[in-house]
């Protein structure tokens, strides 16, 4: 399903956190909204979720307008930051929840919902953790169960807010290459938070560079790393300063990618 | 004493009439404060409205207002010319001078427990949560049952044991809106109290061994079904 | 982070109730608290001055009330002084110091609050009454505990041990030993330590126990029913006058005495709120730091 979001403004008392924002986001990619903390990618993502509330402008769901939706009937799967796993859930049941909250008449037999509950823990390769409790998993588990979690209700939408941001290094990086080969398998149109250049570059089809609520950049990684299109992205993705671009090409190559000569112009732009 | 003499005079009707009352209003009132006291720390943390301020910090007047006078002002507002009392009295409904008084004089005593060990733990709760929940497709009060009052659920409970233990020993609030009937309004510390005053240092002690003993079991299960929950969910987030 | 700050406080609309539900909450809450301690608060001064300003005050200047008023004082002016020495005795060593039988001195401080008024009176009459344990003792040496002020004054001791106690405990550990090794690293003694560490680090939730130790102590009623004896003007706390007064029909002069009871509350609530809004803003935060 492609979202589309056209025009957003949101301020939060004299703070503006996102100002005129339009974007397209293409069926089954998976995109990255990049940028510093406080720069409004998070409201982004959230108003996109209908967990808050735009002050102008539209979010369109497969072309229809989807502004007045509540955030139950968008069917977003949203992965929180700190994952909020409810404590006093087993994992079987949390990934259940989605399930079991439906109204009577849609709501599967219990045996569907153990056969669903089951495939999930499958995929995200923790079907041994069932019946554990989330204070007896580690980060990079709870991530995960945060997923198959949010991937239970059959989301249209994937909505990832800062995914990795509260993991270690070693498991951050296994875990996002884990991501994009689960992408590559769903093909959910997707979107992630982070403030960190090398994971959206590594990971993602597309990346949306923001600043102070504005959209600086729209592009491949290789578009953005080749065409820096504002001094901000240039600075923000370290183009210049001890800019290694050649890892950072490297990177992206390592994810298939082709990318040619970044030179010295590239360095001083 | 001995053994038999003990039994006989914790058997004693009176006795058994005056147990049964103290614990079974104080079961009540311990009720109506998990129910309100919970409504009442929601209101206060979650919505605003004029005098907020004001309201969050009467709710502990129980605690500062000595029982006497809790004791005589619900007398006053409760018995059939009073300004509540008068007003149910038509309908044939007694509440001073009865176990029903009891229940009101113990539900004011053990007010600020619920709210006090509630409020803090809802102020804390992680708005994720219920964020969470409602991507999920969960309403309000599915929210509610499912992940907030599990999330709140031991706290509740401490509440509950706390004004539950405060009822159970309250004397003050309770002897002028009782009544005072053997057999029907007449509460166990109000009895050993009349047994002190004839000299029954026995019996009077024999009945607070027994209610120290009940209340020390009620404790404890409560005790026992809160480290319950607690090893289930674990620790840590 | 700023962003951050106004996500954090302002709950969106997906976590929030409808305003109907909401009005109603509110409105059911605050009918609960109306019916359950407004009213009743409300009652006392209503029944105090409904005879006139006259009654009224002649109630409050009355040689019985006037002596239970000076024996409430008393009473409270030994017992919060004792029990601050006891709380913080009892504080500072559960808090910074490990030994035997901890566990055991941390129920015992709690018992005052797990055990009827009525039943602590109880143990005093057991102890020192004619037929008690130290009761022939006491009689020989003509010295009188019980129905006597030092029995009302050893009862109210014992009903607020825990408030001081129980409001630094949890203080003093979280704060942890640090500033006191420093201090004496620095060549402090113990008592130094204490007074110029220990002690103003804990100085709101000192106040804050001594505050709701005073007003347990001006306004206990069963413990000290059991112990008094109720001799008119002679061993009458301002409490225990009040019920006399009830039970003999007097209900303005009654209602004139708890009135000042209830002034008393009223102040003591302030004078919380006061102390939290300065304890949310230091020593709560320790506590959240440590505890992160």
């Amino acid at each position: 399903m492609s979202i589309e979001v056209g025009n957003i403004n949101k301020q939060f008392g004299s703070f503006k956190a996102l100002d005129d924002v339009s974007l397209v986001f293409p069926s089954g990619e998976l995109v990255a909204l990049l940028g510093p903390s406080g720069c409004g990618k998070t409201t982004l993502l959230r108003i996109i979720a209908g967990l808050e509330k735009q002050d102008s402008g539209k979010v369109l769901f497969h072309g229809e307008d989807a502004s007045a939706r509540h955030v139950r009937e968008r069917q977003v799967g949203f992965v929180f930051q700190h994952y909020a796993l409810f404590r006093h859930m087993s994992v079987f049941e949390n990934i259940a929840f989605g399930l079991r909250v439906r109204p009577r008449a849609t709501r599967p037999a219990e045996a569907d919902i153990r056969r669903k509950v089951h495939e999930l823990l499958d995929l995200v390769q923790l079907d041994w953790l069932a019946d554990r409790y989330p204070a007896q998993l580690s980060g990079g588990q709870r991530q995960r169960i945060a997923l198959a979690r949010a991937l239970a209700v059959e989301p249209q939408v994937l909505l990832l807010d800062e995914p990795f941001g509260a993991l270690d290094a070693k498991v951050r990086k296994d875990l996002r290459r884990w991501l994009r080969r689960l992408h590559d398998e769903l093909h959910i149109t997707s979107i992630f938070v982070t403030h960190d250049q090398e994971e959206a570059l590594e990971v993602a089809d597309r990346v949306v560079l923001v600043n102070h609520g504005r959209v600086e950049q729209v592009g491949t990684p290789q578009e953005v790393v080749e065409q820096p299109a504002t001094p901000f992205v240039a600075d923000f993705l370290d183009l210049h300063d001890h800019g290694p671009a050649w890892l950072i090409q490297a990177k992206i190559r390592h994810r298939g990618f082709v990318l040619h000569a970044v030179d010295q112009e590239l360095r001083t732009a | 004493m001995g053994w038999p003499a003990f039994w006989e005079a914790v058997t004693a009707p009176r006795v058994v009439a005056s147990l049964r009352l103290t614990f079974g209003a104080s079961l009540i009132a311990a009720s109506i404060n998990a129910v309100f006291g919970l409504l009442v720390a929601w209101v206060l943390v979650r919505y605003d409205f004029f005098g907020k301020k004001l309201v969050d910090a009467l709710v502990d007047l129980p605690f500062a207002l000595p029982t006497a006078v809790a004791g005589i002002a619900l007398t006053a507002l409760y018995a059939g010319n009073g300004l509540i009392g008068g007003l149910l009295e038509p309908y044939g409904i007694k509440v001073a001078f009865t176990p029903v008084g009891i229940t009101v004089a113990l539900t004011f005593i053990g007010l600020p427990f619920v709210v006090r060990t509630v409020q803090p733990v809802l102020e804390d709760l992680e708005l994720e949560l219920e964020e969470a929940a409602a991507c999920l497709g969960a309403s309000r009060l599915q929210t509610f049952q499912r992940v907030i009052l599990p999330a709140i659920g031991p706290a509740l409970l401490t509440g509950f044991a706390l004004a539950l233990a405060r009822a159970i020993g309250e004397y003050g609030s309770v002897v002028f809106i009782a009544g005072n009937m053997p057999m029907i309004s007449e509460i166990a510390p109000l009895l050993i109290i009349t047994k002190l005053e004839q000299y029954d240092y026995a019996g009077a002690t024999a009945i607070a061994v027994v209610m120290l003993i009940i209340s020390f079991v009620l404790l404890f299960a409560i005790n026992a079904l809160q480290w319950w929950s607690r090893r289930r969910s674990g620790k840590g987030d | 982070m700023t962003a951050a700050i106004a996500l954090s406080t302002a709950r969106s609309a997906s976590t929030e109730e409808p305003p109907w539900v909401r009005w109603c909450l509110i409105f059911l809450a605050l009918s609960f608290l109306t019916l359950f301690l407004f009213v009743p608060l409300a009652t006392v001064f209503h029944q105090a001055l409904k005879k006139g300003v006259a009654v009224y005050l002649n109630a409050i200047a009355e040689a019985d009330a006037l002596s239970a008023i000076r024996l409430t004082l008393i009473a409270a002016a030994i017992s919060v002084p004792a029990n601050l020495v006891f709380g913080v005795a009892a504080a500072w060593a559960i808090a910074k110091f490990e030994f035997r039988g901890k566990s055991l001195l941390l129920t015992l401080i709690d018992l005052p609050f797990a055990v009827s008024p009525v039943i602590s009176g109880l143990i005093y009459v057991l102890m020192f009454g004619a037929q008690g344990w130290f009761g022939p003792w006491l009689q020989a040496n003509d010295i009188h505990i019980l129905f006597a002020v030092p029995g009302i004054v050893l009862a109210t001791v014992f009903v607020t041990f825990p408030f001081v106690a129980r409001e630094l405990i949890p203080l003093m550990q979280a704060q942890g030993n640090d500033e006191e090794e420093a201090a004496i690293s620095l060549g402090a003694s113990g008592w130094q330590t204490l007074w110029r560490v220990t002690l103003p680090n804990v100085k709101w939730g000192l106040l804050y126990g001594v505050i709701l130790c005073n007003a347990r102590a001006m306004g206990e009623f069963g413990a000290v029913s059991v112990v008094s004896g109720h001799i008119r003007g002679m061993t009458n706390t301002l409490p225990l006058h009040v019920e006399i007064l009830y039970n003999e029909y007097n209900f303005a002069a009654a209602f004139a005495v708890a009135s000042i009871l209830a002034l008393l509350a009223l102040v003591t609530l302030a004078a919380k709120t006061y102390v939290e809004w300065h304890f949310g803003h230091d020593e709560r935060t320790i506590i959240q730091e440590h505890a992160a």
